[in-house]
């Protein structure tokens, strides 16, 4: 009888040490969010978001930074986003299971797992200083490409393989080459949930400050780019400048809280459109 | 015509445009391979050089970072130690957390909550680092100077709790896949033998799942790591081999990311903090492998 007790008196303990951990998480996360808020939110207006910073980053908005920003993302999926699909397809379509496969598996792998701040010496090595691209948007976009490669990959990858074999099949029935499959069957199919991983990939890249740190990323530039090759300011590397080595940090308080809270949002807010439009899609084939 | 592998016709179905096609991405998908060949190289070629001014044992074992004096002097292991450091002590705070979370989660949240919590991991995985950062340094670091009567916040014990929090989303959701991925019928059987929640959680569920809480658990120690911007904020940034919990310290990721903005181009620096990233490189590649080894392992 005592065993039976202390099985089920372990069991309660657990179940409660289990529950506490979900409660810890929401009251910090609320502590956190409700700090940032009551700190930032004097900050934020529309005047916040289109005034470029002035007064040596004292006053002003974040208008130039929060530009800077979507260049990057801009020129980042530019180039990433073809060649990422085109391996997932590849993965997903014509792969065999040969060395050169397996080489390729491990080398996006890797790449995953590289270190955010590897691919700005990467960066730095190769765009700026081999390539001769200097400090500017394109290096530091490129930077941010090498970057997202290996997430495209795999998010698009996975989007192929869940089209079901029965549409492929039914366009081989129909006389279709897999060339005219592939652009009229399993693409289209494919589609949506590509865009989501997308969405969710660009919500991971928005907020990357290291490898733009010497690739690009300039502590202060007058206005937005206006080419390639002039630096940019990115909103990450903007709010370390702030947190870090501003001329008159009581000044810049809340303009480093305001710049925080839009970051939140803007990644968030991306990633919670990826999240929930996947949420969505999986219903829909659910039914 | 001959049948090919996938089993349809070859040959006067298949046109020149599949061929092509074939082609095509084939050549466009070794961009990956030839990106990782790359970046090796290049990190290589630049980290290698620092050797012809120092012997490895000097640079690996040495505890003098004074990288700016004339001549530099590059002992890593303060910094190497340092990253060492934060890695274990951020797993140590989260990695409990992070699963009690995923069987919270899994297994003893009701439908709504679970559905809540899930979305709720996965969003805070994208929360940038430099928030985390600047949450350290603002709301952290005051607190803890005043709790422990120290002369900085900014300390290893700051940075590694505010890193297993960056950590915590990540391996929390990957370790709840892997347990909610257990089937059903284990559980049922499990109860049907008497066994309560707690015993059903420690020997059916979470062994069935641990080839993927381990592969989640490496994941998180290796984003620790690689981290570089919360640790370039909070850690305090001195290159000591630290004694106690509330030494400051400067991992390999921020002296990288503080001192190649400021060092010239081609210099024993310059070579020497390419040097450090190979070490971060080899660690982190290190880690990968063997997650993905497990997981191939899990799928076979």
């Amino acid at each position: 009888m005592t065993r039976t007790v202390t099985r089920k008196i372990s069991d309660r303990v657990m179940t409660l040490i289990f529950c506490s951990s979900g409660l810890f998480l929401t009251a910090v996360l609320i502590l956190i969010g409700a700090f940032l808020w009551c700190e930032g939110s004097p900050a934020l207006s529309l005047d916040f978001l289109t005034d470029a910073p002035k007064d040596g980053m004292t006053a002003g908005g974040i208008y130039t930074p929060l530009m800077g920003t979507i260049q990057l993302l801009f020129v980042a999926m530019f180039f990433t986003l073809p060649i990422g699909i085109i391996t997932g397809l590849y993965f997903a379509e014509y792969s065999k299971d040969n060395f050169l496969t397996k080489v390729l598996r491990v080398s996006v792998r890797s790449l995953a797992g590289v270190p955010s701040v590897i691919f700005g010496l990467f960066g730095l090595s190769m765009f700026v200083i081999f390539m001769h691209f200097g400090s500017c948007l394109l290096s530091a976009g490129l930077t941010l490409a090498c970057l997202s490669l290996p997430l495209i990959v795999t998010v698009s990858e996975q989007a192929f393989l869940a089209v079901p074999q029965d549409y492929r099949d039914a366009s081989y029935a129909l006389g279709a080459t897999k060339c005219q499959t592939i652009f009229k069957v399993v693409l289209p199919s494919a589609a949506s949930t590509i865009i989501t991983g997308t969405i969710l990939a660009i919500g991971r890249v928005a907020g990357e400050t290291a490898p733009i740190m010497f690739t690009g990323a300039a502590y202060y530039a007058p206005e937005v780019a206006r080419s390639l090759f002039s630096q940019v300011m990115a909103l990450p590397y903007h709010i370390y400048v702030l947190a870090t080595s501003s001329t008159d940090l009581e000044a810049t308080r809340p303009i480093q809280y305001g710049a925080i809270l839009v970051l939140i949002f803007l990644v968030l807010g991306t990633s919670a459109i990826g999240v929930i439009a996947r949420l969505k899609l999986a219903a829909r084939e659910g039914k | 015509m001959k049948l090919n592998k996938i089993g349809h016709l070859k040959g006067s179905f298949e046109s020149n445009g599949d061929n092509v096609m074939q082609h095509t991405v084939f050549a466009v998908s070794l961009t990956g391979i030839l990106l990782m060949v790359f970046l090796l190289l290049f990190l290589f070629a630049n980290g290698l050089p620092v050797l012809k001014d120092m012997s490895i044992k000097r640079i690996i074992f040495g505890v003098d970072w004074y990288p700016m004096e004339e001549p530099p002097a590059l002992g890593m292991l303060p910094l190497i130690v340092a990253t060492l450091a934060v890695t274990l002590m951020s797993s140590i705070i989260a990695l409990p957390v992070a699963i009690a979370l995923a069987v919270f989660t899994s297994e003893v949240a009701p439908k709504k909550t679970r559905e809540f919590f899930k979305v709720l991991l996965e969003l805070l995985g994208f929360v940038p680092s430099i928030v985390l950062g600047f949450i350290g340094m603002m709301l952290l670091a005051p607190y803890m100077q005043d709790v422990f009567g120290v002369a900085s916040g900014l300390n290893l014990l700051t940075s590694s709790i505010i890193l297993g929090f960056l950590i915590i989303p990540t391996v929390a959701s990957l370790s709840e896949e892997a347990l909610s991925s257990v089937s059903h019928e284990l559980r049922e059987a499990s109860f049907a033998l008497g066994a309560t929640r707690w015993e059903t959680i420690r020997k059916v569920v979470v062994p069935f799942a641990l080839p993927g809480i381990s592969a989640a658990v490496l994941l998180g120690v290796m984003r620790a790591l690689g981290e570089t911007m919360v640790v370039l904020m909070v850690s305090g940034g001195a290159a000591i081999v630290p004694h106690s919990l509330t030494d400051p310290v400067r991992p390999l990721t921020s002296t990288i990311a503080a001192e190649m903005g400021e060092t010239p181009v081609g210099s024993v620096h310059y070579h020497a903090l390419f040097f450090a990233g190979l070490i971060l490189l080899i660690m982190t590649l290190a880690i990968n492998l063997i997650s993905y080894w497990i997981e191939r392992r899990r799928v076979n």
